[in-house]
């Protein structure tokens, strides 16, 4: 099946996948792929490799859109009557732009933005790029300049924490917990209740006193910013579970990768949220020759016989790469049911350029 | 020899063409207290680290190899059930422990305040868990600060018998480098008090070439090249320290001289279609054999620290008799 059927409806394609199996190169083939086909597109990365950022004409840090040059896809083979914009995403520009549009005053902001707590959370550190790949496809989303957009999920240690980051942001900035933090700084120890004055001690204990005051300054200067972010949060969420949305798995024919995409798909199955299928790159071909004294006799017919053992063995290595491959994807294929399974070889070098787009999507859309 | 990519048959050839490894690195890396292996995400570092963990092991060191990730790997490889926040024996001298970071968090808070009430009161209250949440990278301190106990010869764990070798099979490149930065951070936004100190020694102790290795692990490709030259720049940056070793995972062999590229693209669709099916194979994957070693040469120009490759393992991953094999690799090349 074609990649092309799987989303011609979609408005939003999230590309999810552990490290390393070509999640980012596949979200910019398909983005290239369905501008070609006469949609406005715009992929979100978070790391392109350099080579092929440059190859789409982005710099190095944008957070903005950029229209990728028609004259570059076309010389590539991908022109067509759409358009595709491409981004990298930076986690801190956009956090900061998030408090930049919810303080009601400069102050507000500049007391945030210089808070070392918050410093150190909006530094990438883990789950707020997860959250900020989020924010900012709801952003793009709302503004509605594109048919459709392609998200390249970040490297996460557990595929599972990008689901799971705007919850967390909500429980972060739970109210009731922000209530105990501002009442313990400005109000001071005294007039809390007994439980919680006994709860200042030992967290102190715990954990130093003037980190304690980082956080209540933080949740302090947060204030009424709280609750934009909240209910941000909850669009957010909403956004993942509708049916304008999909995911797609990305994975190699590895083990691990594999047992990871099935775990993946389970769960995204529990949470009930819209799983389009999968993409299995980097498949070894499935080839029909095989060893045997026939074979040797041709090739040491055609080649010096050292050189013809050569091919020999290196034929007997490939066949046990791609029967390896073969296993693995046949036990990911009973985990998906009917869902499509769309596999893509493995192609001669890796693909960093708009060029090696253009030659996975001979076989991304490949097919009805 | 099983397992291996016939490379043993050709390393003569890729010799010639890849220095050799230094021999300097087995004391510089497996004789350390701590060894970190981390490295973008798919390039074997659970793998690794196994494998490292069983050359230790074999060299009579009682080692101990530490996952940090949601799903036990370790374990499940050598036929064990899950190990867990236990320290448990998989293979002769070699052990397996899994830090999960709710487990770490409640045994360093009751060893901060010395008393299970108190743990009790806090556990229980939802205040902690939002502390945290807030407070960034508390739960990176604890992790490390749990592999950093692992690795010390007087044990904090009552009744623990130390390790000559700790390894610790990190997160990815970016969680991994947050997880090593973790204490000093920490030591900075907690200028006071026992966790500020406590960070500050588990900072000294990471950042100290003599105490802790840093491996990167890498395969011979774009980014996983791109992210280890940049690991390098960071640790120096941020840690003020160096990258210890590169291990460059699944070199393929890379078998054909140019003349014989030239004799087989000679023959030119002659031969059956089993045949030129063959010789296609053989091509292609000389070109990627090319190209990974130019991707190896462009990693030693740019990285300082030593680089090693270790070959492609054809038998299934994590496969026992696979990582015998790579372990006697990595015993060679270190």
């Amino acid at each position: 099946m074609s990649v092309e059927r799987l989303i011609e409806r979609k408005e939003v394609v999230i590309c999810a996948g552990s490290g390393g199996v070509g999640k980012t190169t596949t979200s910019a083939a398909i983005a290239a792929g369905m501008a070609q086909r006469g949609k406005k597109v715009a992929v979100l990365t978070i790391d392109p490799a350099r080579r092929l950022a440059d190859s789409l004409g982005l710099p190095e840090l944008g957070n903005e859109e950029r229209q990728v040059d028609p004259a570059r896809l076309r010389a590539a083979g991908l022109g067509g009557p759409g358009q595709l914009w491409a981004m990298t995403l930076d986690a801190k520009r956009t956090f900061d732009d998030l408090v930049d549009a919810h303080a009601p005053d400069a102050q507000a902001r500049d007391a945030v933005l210089s808070n070392p707590i918050y410093r150190e959370l909006s530094n990438a550190v883990a789950g707020s790029q997860d959250y900020m790949a989020m924010e900012k496809l709801h952003e793009l989303h709302q503004d509605g300049h594109y048919d459709l957009l392609v998200l390249d999920t970040p490297p996460t240690r557990n595929a599972l924490d990008f689901l799971d980051a705007p919850a967390r942001l909500s429980r972060f900035i739970d109210s009731r917990s922000l209530q105990f933090f501002r009442a313990g700084s400005r109000a001071g120890l005294g007039l809390l209740g007994k439980g919680s004055a006994a709860l200042f001690y030992v967290m102190k204990r715990a954990t130093g006193v003037d980190l304690l005051e980082d956080v209540a300054g933080f949740f302090n200067a947060l204030g009424d910013m709280t609750d934009g972010f909240r209910e941000r949060a909850k669009r957010v969420d909403a956004l993942l579970g509708e049916s304008r949305t999909t995911f797609l798995l990305v994975t190699s024919p590895r083990a691990a990768s594999i047992a990871e995409a099935s775990y993946f798909s389970r769960k995204l199955r529990d949470a009930d949220l819209p799983f389009g299928g999968v993409v299995v790159n980097r498949m070894r071909d499935q080839v029909k020759a095989r060893p045997g004294p026939k074979l040797e006799a041709e090739l040491a017919g055609l080649l010096q016989e050292q050189l013809a053992r050569k091919v020999v063995h290196n034929l007997e290595d490939h066949l046990r790469m791609a029967d390896r491959d073969a296993r693995n994807t046949a036990l990911l294929r009973k985990e998906l049911g009917r869902r499509p399974m769309i596999e893509v070889p493995e192609l001669p070098g890796d693909v960093h350029d708009i060029a090696g787009l253009a030659a996975m999507n001979a076989y991304l859309f490949a097919g009805g | 020899m099983s397992g291996l990519c016939h490379t043993q048959c050709y390393s003569e050839e890729l010799g010639g063409i890849l220095p050799t490894p230094t021999l300097r690195g087995v004391k510089a890396v497996l004789d350390q207290r701590l060894v970190v292996i981390t490295g973008k995400g798919g390039v074997g570092k659970t793998t690794v680290a196994a494998a490292m963990g069983l050359a230790a092991a074999r060299a009579g060191k009682r080692t101990v190899i530490c996952e940090v990730a949601e799903q036990e790997r370790i374990t499940q490889t050598f036929g064990r059930p899950p190990a867990g926040f236990r320290e448990t024996e998989v293979a002769p001298r070699l052990h397996a422990f899994s830090i999960n970071p709710e487990d770490a968090k409640e045994e360093w808070l009751r060893r901060q305040l010395r008393s299970g009430a108190l743990t009790g009161l806090l556990g229980a209250s939802h205040v902690y868990q939002y502390l945290t949440a807030a407070a960034p990278g508390l739960t990176e301190v604890v992790t490390i600060g749990k592999v950093w106990e692992l690795a010390q010869l007087e044990r904090r764990t009552s009744g623990a018998s130390p390790y000559d070798l700790t390894i610790v099979d990190a997160p990815a490149t970016g969680n991994g480098m947050a997880l090593l930065r973790a204490p000093r951070t920490y030591s900075q936004i907690a200028r006071v008090g026992p966790i500020g100190r406590h960070a500050g020694v588990i900072d000294a102790f990471l950042s100290d070439p003599a105490s802790t290795a840093v491996v990167a692990v890498a395969l011979p490709e774009e980014m996983p090249v791109n992210e280890t030259i940049d690991l390098e720049r960071r640790l120096s940056e941020e840690l003020g320290r160096e990258l210890t070793q590169v291990l460059v995972n699944g070199v393929l062999p890379g078998r054909l001289s140019a003349a014989e590229v030239k004799e087989i693209e000679a023959v030119d669709g002659a031969g059956s279609p089993p045949a030129r099916e063959a010789l296609t194979v053989a091509l292609s994957a000389e070109a990627r054999a090319r190209h990974q070693r130019s991707q190896v040469a462009r990693l030693r120009r740019r990285v300082g620290a030593r680089v090693a490759t270790l070959p492609f393992i054809v038998t299934p991953e994590l496969e026992l008799e696979g990582l015998e094999a790579l372990s006697r690799e990595i015993e060679r090349k270190l």
